[in-house]
């Protein structure tokens, strides 16, 4: 549904975006990661349409947005930055005005209107005007917005920021949902999010893609995965060694496996050494890695690196 | 068209849902009510016309069409909804005339309600009602040609009080050019070809025919094509932010 080719923005010398390729098909949910000013924003305005690309092509469905502008548009629904909307409206008028400008009128407009209303639960505040609105009102509004003409494509700046934890987990459920028949992207920086959320995360930095994977994949970049953390009475540091880098933890012992294809071996190594020696066995688990550090480790500036 | 038409409606709403409306209204009506009655001697003249109401209003506009004019892309770029309003299916260009169009209408009403003066010069006398319905038209095309200059500061900056400011003096160039004191004081130095080419810029020599009950085509091209060309500008504009 998604296709962009090489794309690059840049402000004067600065490069924003340089050279980015992705896609994203139906019943996908991409996660857009990247620290800021990393150029997620800038590549989303470029995919809506309302920045023009310095170079490369985004195509929507089969429409090139360049060329084809309002065609490209009318399958997208697009959750702008800090989720704007005119304050000066009530909630269900600025919904009308979306379901107007997205063609539709009468009846299709009042069932398109009652369906988002009810999908992100607006009842309550349809005839209060936006600027009374709390965060998470404002935001379920613009969202709301987004969805009135049941977009093929949905792009969203995140959509969970500034939001309270229940909200935050409202608005993922949703997402998850909505991801099973349509080609959704929507940029964060909360690492959780990914595994809440999508199918697929990429990771850009300077304005260059520096991961792209599955959120297993990406996890299993870390030095983390397929580390074995063991708490044992009895155990020692000396014995754990012949097994890999062990790391002492207070306590518990965290051995890393030589060779990151052979994790699955480890543990099984690590249980057996335990029973050979007799060790009472605390707590045992197996890493899957965590996203921060790999987000961490790829991300940093070259002269932060170890 | 549809598009044209939710846009314009949408900001005509807006103008009446905040207080701005209803203060811009009352004040117009009062300064158009004092320049008439009393700084331009309507009762003095001895003549039923509405000569000392219409010859007030490019001053008049000066001031108040840029404050209506200064929020219509401004504050669209300073909440943010600009992105909302150019992702969606509409065509920058339908956006900028609906825009326009809405604050003209506006602008059209404020004026519709100085109706009370056409029925005061009726009453007290017998005037000529083509040359005030042509005093009429001109007017609101002087309006039009103000509000399209100020459509287009408005989208030079975030800041309302920076297009409001711009606005103005970009308005008082297009009076001054044709002023009487300016001009006359031109002539002093320059040829007399060179003062009437720039007096053919000015609002004021275009809007002189309206005011006598002439509706020139020269004049009607005049604020048409000012109004053109501030919109083509405006999206000169819109287009160069977009582009970063």
């Amino acid at each position: 549904m998604i296709r962009i080719e090489n794309l690059v923005k840049t402000f004067g010398a600065k490069r924003a975006v340089d050279g980015i390729s992705f896609g994203v098909e139906r019943g996908e949910v991409l996660g857009f990661l990247g620290p800021n000013g990393a150029g997620k924003s800038t590549t989303m305005r470029m995919v809506t349409g309302f920045m023009p690309p310095s170079a490369g092509r985004v195509t929507i469905g089969s429409h090139d947005v360049a060329e084809s502008p309002l065609e490209a548009k009318r399958l997208i629904g697009y959750l702008p930055e800090n989720a704007a909307s005119y304050p000066d409206m009530t909630v269900r008028g600025f919904l009308e005005f979306a379901a107007e400008l997205r063609g539709l009128r009468g009846s299709q407009k009042k069932q398109a209107v009652g369906r988002v209303v009810e999908r992100c639960f607006l009842q309550s505040v349809l005839r209060q005007s936006i600027d009374t609105l709390s965060k998470g009102y404002k935001h379920r509004t613009c969202l709301a917005q987004a969805l009135i003409h049941d977009p093929d494509v949905l792009i969203m700046d995140e959509p969970t920021d500034g939001l309270d934890p229940n909200q935050k987990h409202e608005v993922r459920n949703l997402i998850r949902e909505l991801g099973r028949n349509k080609a959704i992207v929507f940029s964060t920086h909360i690492l959780e999010e990914v595994d809440a959320a999508c199918t697929r995360a990429i990771i850009i930095d300077r304005g260059r893609i520096v991961a792209n994977g599955t959120p297993e994949e990406l996890r299993a970049m870390s030095d983390l995965a397929g580390a074995v953390t063991l708490s044992a009475h009895g155990a020692s540091a000396e014995k754990l060694s012949a097994l890999g880098r062990v790391e002492d933890l207070n306590g518990a012992f965290r051995i890393y496996p030589r060779d990151k294809s052979r994790a699955a071996e480890l543990a099984q190594d690590v249980v057996e050494l335990v029973s050979r020696e007799g060790w009472r066995v605390e707590g045992m688990f197996s890493e899957r890695g965590e996203l921060d550090e790999v987000f961490r480790r790829i991300t940093l500036p070259d002269t932060v690196k170890r | 068209m549809r598009a044209i038409l939710t846009i314009a409606k949408r900001e005509l709403v807006a103008y009446f849902t905040s207080p701005v409306a209803y203060v811009f209204l009352v004040i117009f009506l009062l300064l158009t009510g004092f320049f008439t009655f009393t700084a331009g001697n309507f009762f003095e003249r001895g003549e039923a016309s509405l000569a000392a109401f219409f010859g007030w209003h490019p001053w008049l506009y000066l001031v108040l069409v840029p404050a209506v004019g200064m929020r219509v892309w401004a504050e669209e770029r300073r909440s943010g909804t600009l992105e909302l309003l150019l992702t969606m299916p509409v065509a920058p260009w339908q956006a900028i005339v609906a825009k326009f169009l809405a604050s003209w209408v506006f602008l059209l009403l404020a004026l519709a309600l100085t109706f009370p003066a056409i029925v005061t010069v009726n009453v007290l006398g017998d005037p000529d009602n083509g040359i005030i319905a042509a005093g009429y038209a001109g007017s609101f095309l002087l309006a039009g040609a103000y509000l399209a200059v100020s459509c287009m500061t408005s989208a030079m900056t975030r800041n309302q009080v920076v297009a409001f400011i711009l606005s103005v003096v970009l308005c008082l160039f297009l009076v001054l050019a044709g002023f009487n004191p300016v001009t006359d004081l031109m002539t002093r130095w320059a040829s007399p070809a060179l003062v009437d080419t720039v007096a053919a810029f000015s609002v004021v020599t275009h809007f002189d025919g309206f005011q006598r009950g002439v509706i020139d085509a020269k004049d009607l091209v005049y604020f048409l094509s000012v109004i053109g060309f501030a919109l083509f500008a405006t999206g000169v504009i819109i287009r160069g932010h977009r582009s970063g």
